[in-house]
This record gives structure tokens, sequence and C-alpha cells, in this order.
């Protein structure tokens, strides 16, 4: 309806309000706590506590005895610190090999998407070819289908290389990401012309240009990218149940589902199972944390 | 397509360089072009495009017991229709949508919280909020099973003391979806904090400071000031959570099990969908079943950006 401010670019709901020039001097002023700051601080240390409290019962029970998990009401802290169930899980499934399996396909994907994502966001963003606007469009298109509802022909393609039960059968589809190449491109629109001419001056070809001279420039879109393709193809599920189905084959993350079959009742095996297994994931997050967070936030960029 | 305005940026730039070097793009120069491209086209077309329309073409045939694929028409669709257990893992689908919206005002009123001048500890809080986002989404659900266990979990435990009566939460048909839900805004809050943090950062102190001055309190600030303004990324959030909770699969399939009484009550449309497609080796109809519910996040998606005009501010 009449809705064309809202569109035109400069209707702010706030302008009126803009302060008096005169103000800004006094925002250099030191922060001091203000009235309230203690019940913000006892808000979000509950909200914190909710988040992380799982984690800390999740490590407690592993530490139990099943004797001591399957009493009424329950313990707080074990009554001796019981490590053998992070022994067991080893024992009863081929954990090593699962642990072994979800790092590859980790960085299978992560690796592929790296390469082939960032040589076509190049083309799309800074070179001119015929059909590239029409190819980008088709490209996109692959995001607005959701990866689940395509996986049976991709078995089939999986099944007809002989790649079932197989280290490639896990990440080959996964290599290929449109939101990649998507936000590749738009960090490499970013840059300035000038660079890549002054390089093709010096005699560069098209390649070493891209490679040695654009691709270092877009390092925190790699990181943001890098980011969310590990943890997408860490945490992955549906694909690797189906693919492979041998537990030799499987990834961590399916691996604890059969873990659920197992032992359906023996919560400190499955308590420490599944803390081994989200645990390299943690630790990822904890030394790159700052790069989570720009990939979320980058994934804001969409919109 | 100018849903994305770079693509005129790009032009633009197109054009200058086409200027400089005083020719239109040579052929060597296209053939380097397609070179970049290919390997991505390739995997796109092997396996993207390729089993897009093979999933069409499937859903309007059978799979025989010994291979091959026979022609039924429309039958699929028919019978994707007339199910009921369709119906049923849409109906929950769509309450899953409804439950996982909720992580959005949660997320918003931390973000608020955490965006109070002066306050400190802020990156740690931001850090552990989004702890849950990272961790697998199969161990979450085996610690949440654990919590919610009917015997010897935590939270019958912990609702005992406020004289709430012990419930098996996920197998009983009644709580199972909302346990469920529960979980899925408890994994997904931290990462809307992340992204309404940084488009709280967008909007300029002064006016924050101006309504303050003007003795708006802070309630009325976050109606005035916070939401208007962020309403893009809002609506950003509120399509990513949709399409999210559309295709959910992971969390049901390890809380439910097999055995579950409540698996019919909890089930998504993806969770039918594996059923039908590898378990009772029923393609066809699976493939029907992920064709008509791609149309459904177009279409919804397409909804939502029509909607938007009525309520998002772009500045």
């Amino acid at each position: 309806m009449g809705d064309s401010t809202a569109r035109g670019g400069t209707f702010f709901p706030a302008r009126t309000g803009d302060p008096a020039p005169g103000g800004p001097p006094q925002r250099t002023r030191r922060p001091r706590p203000r009235p309230g700051s203690v019940a913000t601080h006892l808000v979000l240390s509950l909200g914190a506590l909710v988040m992380i409290f799982p984690f800390c019962w999740q490590l407690l029970t592993a530490l139990k005895s099943l004797a001591e998990v399957s009493r009424v009401p329950p313990t707080f802290l074990p009554e001796d610190w019981k490590w053998s169930s992070f022994d067991e899980v080893f024992t009863a499934l081929p954990f090593r090999e699962m642990l072994t399996n979800s790092a590859i396909n980790t960085v299978g994907r992560t690796a592929g998407q790296l390469v082939f994502c960032s040589l076509a966001a190049y083309a799309f963003a800074r070179m001119r070819f015929k059909g590239r606007d029409l190819l980008f469009g088709l490209f996109l298109s692959v995001l607005m289908v959701p990866s689940s509802l395509l996986v049976l022909p991709q078995y089939d393609i999986i099944q007809s290389f002989g790649l079932l039960n197989s280290a490639p059968a896990l990440f080959l589809p996964g290599m290929f990401s449109a939101f990649g190449t998507f936000l590749l491109r738009q960090a490499f629109l970013t840059l300035p012309r000038e660079l890549e001419e002054a390089a093709r001056i010096d005699g560069a070809g098209s390649f070493r240009i891209f490679w040695s001279v654009m691709l270092p420039l877009i390092r925190p879109a790699l990181a943001a990218l890098a980011v969310i393709t590990a943890m997408a193809a860490w945490n992955d599920l549906l694909w690797p149940l189906i693919v492979n189905t041998d537990p030799e084959a499987m990834p961590i993350s399916a691996g604890l589902t059969s873990l659920e079959g197992q032992y359906e009742t023996n919560y400190p095996v499955m308590m420490a199972g599944s803390l081994i297994a989200s645990l390299p994931m943690l630790l990822v997050y904890v030394f790159l944390q700052r790069h989570f967070v720009q990939s979320v936030a980058s994934s804001g960029v969409k919109s | 397509m100018s849903v994305f305005p770079a693509t005129a940026a790009a032009k633009a730039a197109d054009r200058r360089a086409a200027r400089a070097a005083g020719t239109g793009p040579a052929g060597r120069d296209q053939r380097t072009a397609y070179l970049f491209v290919a390997p991505l086209g390739l995997g796109f077309a092997l396996f993207y495009f390729w089993p897009m329309i093979q999933t069409f073409y499937f859903s309007f045939t059978e799979f025989g017991p010994f291979g091959g694929h026979t022609w039924v028409g429309g039958d699929n669709y028919a019978r994707v229709v007339k199910d009921v257990t369709v119906w049923q893992a849409l109906g929950n689908t769509v309450l899953y949508c409804g439950i996982g919206l909720t992580a959005l005002p949660l997320a918003l009123v931390v973000a608020s919280l955490l965006n109070r001048r002066g306050l400190r500890a802020v990156p740690l809080y931001r850090a552990l909020y989004f702890v849950p986002f990272v961790t697998l989404p199969v161990a979450v659900g085996l610690v949440w099973n654990w919590l919610y266990n009917g015997d010897f979990g935590l939270l019958n435990e912990v609702l005992g003391w406020f004289g709430v009566d012990r419930r098996y939460w996920v197998s009983d048909p009644s709580t199972a979806v909302f346990a469920i839900g529960a979980v899925m805004v408890w994994s997904t809050t931290g990462y809307y904090l992340i992204l309404f943090m940084a488009g709280i950062k967008g909007i300029p102190q002064d006016y924050y400071e101006a309504a303050e001055l003007d003795g708006a309190g802070a309630v009325r600030r976050f109606f005035t000031i916070t939401l208007p303004l962020l309403s893009p990324t809002i609506f950003f959030a509120s399509v990513i959570c949709m399409i999210q909770s559309l295709q959910v699969f992971d969390l049901i399939y390890i809380m439910m099990g097999e055995k579950n009484p409540a698996v019919g009550d909890t089930q998504s449309v993806v969770g039918l969908f594996y059923k039908w497609a590898f378990m009772e080796n029923a393609q066809g109809a699976a493939a029907a079943l992920a064709f008509l519910l791609m149309l459904l996040i177009a279409a919804l998606t397409y909804l939502q950006f029509r909607l938007q005009k009525r309520w998002v501010h772009y500045g």
C-alpha cells in the first residue's frame, strides 16, 4: 500500500529525535555500572546456566556407575569418579574409525567447498562470460532446495560409483555449495578492481591473480565458510545414515545412534560417547570462536 | 535476478574493465572463466540438478522389488494427499515451526539485555549461549533424552520440588512434540542471538541516548528503536527459522528411536520421507512427498517476502 517511505531509503523513524549537536563530548566519559545491572547479570547468568548445565550433567553422568544413575533421587556428584565408561565406548563400537571418518568427512567437504566455491565465485564476481548471470541464478536455485530431499537420487549416484560405505561417499555431494559460492562472490565484489589491473600489467595470468592476489584478501570470508561447512559436516546425520550403513564406515554422528540402540539404558556409556563425539567441534569452537561469530553474522548478509 | 543487488555492481565493474581494456571480453578470457566455473558446475550438475530432475521423475514411478521404475502417473501424489500420516507429519512440522519461532523473542530479549551500555562479560555470555548450537545434534538429543527420562531423569526430580507430577516426557504423545521443540529452541537461541547482536550493533547509539534524554525507559526504547530498526534481521531470522524447522530430522530421529509409542505423534515430514524411502522401500511416494515439501517451502518463503512489506523497515 502506501508504504513507499520504507523502501525509499531515507525513512528513519528516529530521525526527528536526533540529538542536538554539542551532545557528543559527553560520550567519552567512562561507563560506570548503572542501577539494574545486577539484575541484568542475574537474568543473563540464569540463561547461561540453562545453556551450559545439560553438558555438565552429561559429564557427571558419564562419570557415575550404572547403579548410581538408576537411583531415585539422583545424586549430583558421582560417588566415586569412574572413567571406565569412556573406555567402554571404544570397545562397544569402532569408535576410533568413526571419529576418523568424521574427520575425513569434515576435511573433505571443507576443502572441496573452499576450492570449488572460491574458483566459481571469483569468475562470477570478476570475469565476463556469456550466460554468467543465468548460470549464477541457476546455481543459486540450489539454495532453495532442501538438500535432504535430494538424497534418493544422490544415493543411486554414489551406488553406481561403487562408493557406498566409503569415505568419499560421505563428503562428495557436500563439496559443492551454492551458499559458499554466494558468500565468497560477495567478498570478491568488495575488492577494488585496480588490484587485478596492476597484477595484470605486471604480467600475472588469471589463475595467478586469483591465487596470490585475490584469494588472500578474502581470508575472513574463507574462514567463515570453512567454519560453517566444518560444523555442518561434523554434525550431519541423514546423509551418512543412508550411504554408510557399515559401522566401520560411519561417522561419529551416525555411530552414536547405533550406540543408542545397543545401550538403551546404559546412560553413563551413552553420555561418555556423546561427550567424545561433540568434543572436537567444541574445541574448534573454543579456539576459533571469532570465526564462528563472524560466520553467523555473515550468514545474515544474505538478507 | 533483481533480488541480488550486487549483480548490478558486478555489471558496472565489468563495463569499467571493458572500457579500460578497450575491447570486449576476448575468447581466451571467456575460456578461463568457464574453467573457473567448471568444477563447481560439474558437481552441481551431478549431485544437485540431475537429482532434482530424478526426484521429479521418481515421483511419477514405482520402484519394483527387483529394481527398475514403472510409470504410475499421479498415483504417488494421490497417496501422499490421502495418507493420514502425511497430514499428521505436516501438522507436527508446522507445530515444530511454531515452537521453533519462540527462539526469536528469547534471543531478542537476551540481545537487548546484552546491549546495555557498560555491561561486562558480554563476549563470555555470547560464547556460552552459542555452545548448544555448535554441539553435535545427536549428542544434544541423547543428553536431553536423559534429562527427560521418566524414571531417573533430572527434570522430573527438579519439577517434583515444585509439586509437578512425574512424566515420561518423550514417550507421552501429549508432551513429546513440546519436549523436542523445547530442545530445538534451546539449541538455536544462541544462533539468533549472534545474528541479533550483529544487527543491534548497526543501530546508532545516539538514538538510544536521545530517547533516554527524552525520558524513554528501557522497554519503550526496545519497542520504538530496537524492534523497528532490527526488523530486517528479524525477518531474515524468521525465514531461516521456518526453513530449518520444516526440514527438522536429526533431533526427532535420535530422541524418538523406533519403538517409542509417540513416534507417529512427533514424526516430521522429512522423517516420514526417510522412513518411506529407506525403510519401507516406497521411493516413488517418498519422492512425491519430497517434491511437495519443496513446493511448500518455496510457497511459504514467497509468502513471507510478500508479507514483509507490512512490518519490515529498511532504513
